[in-house]
């Protein structure tokens, strides 16, 4: 982590970190003025935003449902097929997801079936942020559930009983006993969910963005990757890098504050 | 007293089961493509859109070539490699920091455990980790994939845990009868959470075979890296990975689309056969994850 400082320097690894010369604030600067940076910017944030609206609750609600089912083994096997993709490896979703995308793909199918037109989604922009959330959804729905599951299964049996005889119906049960059962698991993992709002998943990008689409794609992470690694502007990208560290403590505070505020609980 | 349901309980019932039924055929339809895509025929596959139910021309030939592939097998065997190596070093480091954390009169124990958790949300960041493993000479090695990254801090605090869970009369009567420590950890804790080291092994194991850009970065030589990059370089950069010299180009040719769907269901295979057979040990691991959460 030390050689985090790199940031403020004029890193040249000739010199190693001892003997390059110290540059304070440049490389923020630059980065604040980079003609790219709002578009970073705007991109990291919309797609984590995105990424919270959606996929936070999405394993939230199949949870639920998935409580709901009174057949046991039918229940397990939703599970067990449900769990699997998230065992697949993002080169080979990434894989997936670019050969249903083409003119000839399993998702053009869909849209034909629908009217609309034929084309190649991942050159075009607009697809680009549905494609990469859903695949995401696709993947973890199943495997993030797991822990709401859990926490609904510690949920008191009482409380449902005495919930029955006053005469509420099953969703009213889900409304007052389910719900606040699990929102101390739900606040938990969402706070740890806001401390990586900007480091959105470069890996995933990576692979399946391309310059047509950068103006929807690029996000901070990967910016730093083709700076960093590509272009080896070392020190410029370490800025970068760690520009996107401190926002992120500073959400992961201000969510666990504001919880706190809201609830007298936080994470710390 | 038994409750009946109502119409729009029941309604709702019927209503979820199908929901469910529709998101598994989702979840399963795409591996099922890719199954039948990857024994079918190369150009009636690429002329067809769309949709497939099943094979179309039937042929083993994509198989037969991406086994013959010689990148594809190295990557396969360089995965194997950081497996046998990477695997015994995780469990043995993480059961380490997890009894170092779990233990009661360690000395730094009080500023040990927040410097840990400190790393679990923040790293120097992609660069300085890039110099770094110059700087400690593991550039294009394969050690730089198993060394660093050697203990994941989510998997220690689930060790730790685990070790607390044991009680405290089984280490306290072993220290009597004039036990070491590591006595203690190796023939009493041990035994006893073999669930959760069943846990670790499955976790870092999943983690290592589906790695790809850590080895991007740090590794040069192709004929280095693990099975994912390879794969990338197959499915999404569309390098001329398959020019390799004992493979000639007209074959290459005749199978340019079905030898990705070969490449991928063998490369999944293991993970697909294995996973049934250990789900519960996973759902185990993330529920003794969510305890200390």
């Amino acid at each position: 982590m030390y050689g985090a400082l790199i940031a403020f320097q004029d890193f040249r690894p000739s010199l190693g970190m001892a003997d390059s010369p110290w540059v304070g604030l440049k490389h923020f600067e630059s980065f604040f003025n980079d003609i790219f940076f709002t578009r970073l910017l705007r991109n990291t944030i919309s797609i984590s935003l995105l990424n919270i609206l959606f996929s936070f609750p999405a394993p939230i609600i199949f949870a639920l449902l998935l409580n709901e089912l009174r057949q046991d083994k039918f229940k397990r096997t939703v599970q067990t097929v449900t769990y699997f993709p998230h065992f697949i490896s993002l080169v080979v979703i990434a894989g997936l997801i670019k050969s249903f995308s083409t003119s000839n793909g399993v998702f053009n199918d869909i849209i034909a079936f629908f009217g609309g037109e034929r084309s190649a989604l991942l050159q075009k922009k607009e697809f680009f942020r549905p494609i990469y959330i859903a695949s995401g959804i696709w993947q973890n729905i199943g495997w993030n559930s797991i822990i709401y599951l859990a926490a609904l299964s510690a949920i008191d049996q009482e409380q449902y009983e005495a919930a029955r005889i006053d005469g509420a119906s099953r969703f009213k049960q889900a409304l007052h006993v389910t719900i606040p059962g699990i929102l101390p698991t739900i606040i938990v993992l969402f706070i740890l969910r806001m401390g990586s709002v900007l480091s959105v998943g470069h890996e995933k990008i990576l692979l399946l963005y391309s310059p047509p689409i950068f103006e929807v794609s690029d996000v901070i992470s990967t910016y730093v990757y083709r700076k960093g690694i590509l272009e080896a502007a070392w020190s410029y990208s370490s800025a970068i890098d760690m520009f996107n560290a401190v926002i992120n403590i500073l959400f992961l505070v201000g969510s666990n504050a504001i919880v706190k505020k809201a609830s007298g609980k936080g994470l710390f | 007293m038994k409750i009946k349901p109502t119409k729009g309980e029941r309604v709702f019932d019927v209503i979820n089961v199908l929901m469910m039924i529709l998101i598994m055929i989702v979840t399963l339809y795409p591996m099922y493509y890719v199954v039948v895509a990857s024994f079918s025929d190369n150009s009636l596959l690429t002329a067809t859109p769309g949709i497939i139910a099943k094979p179309l021309g039937f042929t083993t030939g994509a198989y037969r070539l991406a086994f013959r592939h010689p990148l594809l097998m190295n990557g396969y065997k360089n995965t194997l490699f950081i497996l046998a190596f990477g695997l015994p070093i995780n469990i043995i480091m993480t059961v380490f920091c997890g009894y170092f954390m779990a233990a009661e009169d360690v000395m730094f124990k009080k500023i040990f455990i927040p410097m840990v958790m400190f790393t679990m949300f923040f790293s120097g960041g992609l660069i300085p980790g890039f110099l770094n493993i110059q700087s400690l000479g593991l550039y294009d090695s394969i050690w730089s994939l198993i060394l660093p990254g050697a203990i994941s801090v989510y998997n220690a605090i689930i060790t730790k845990t685990a070790i607390e869970g044991v009680p405290e009369s089984l280490v306290e009567s072993a220290y009597i009868d004039g036990a070491h420590d590591y006595t203690v950890l190796f023939r009493i804790i041990l035994p006893l959470i073999k669930a959760t080291i069943a846990v670790l092994l499955l976790y870092y194991g999943v983690s290592h075979w589906n790695s790809w850009f850590t080895a991007t970065i740090y590794i040069r030589d192709q004929t280095r890296l693990p099975l994912q990059p390879i794969l990338r370089s197959l499915l999404i950069t569309d390098d001329n990975v398959l020019n390799a010299s004992s493979v000639s180009g007209d074959e290459v040719n005749n199978f340019a689309e079905t030898i990705k769907y070969s490449a991928i269901i063998i490369s999944t295979l293991p993970v697909l056969v294995i996973y049934p057979f250990l789900q519960k040990y996973f759902m185990k691991g993330v529920m003794i994850g969510a305890v200390k959460g």
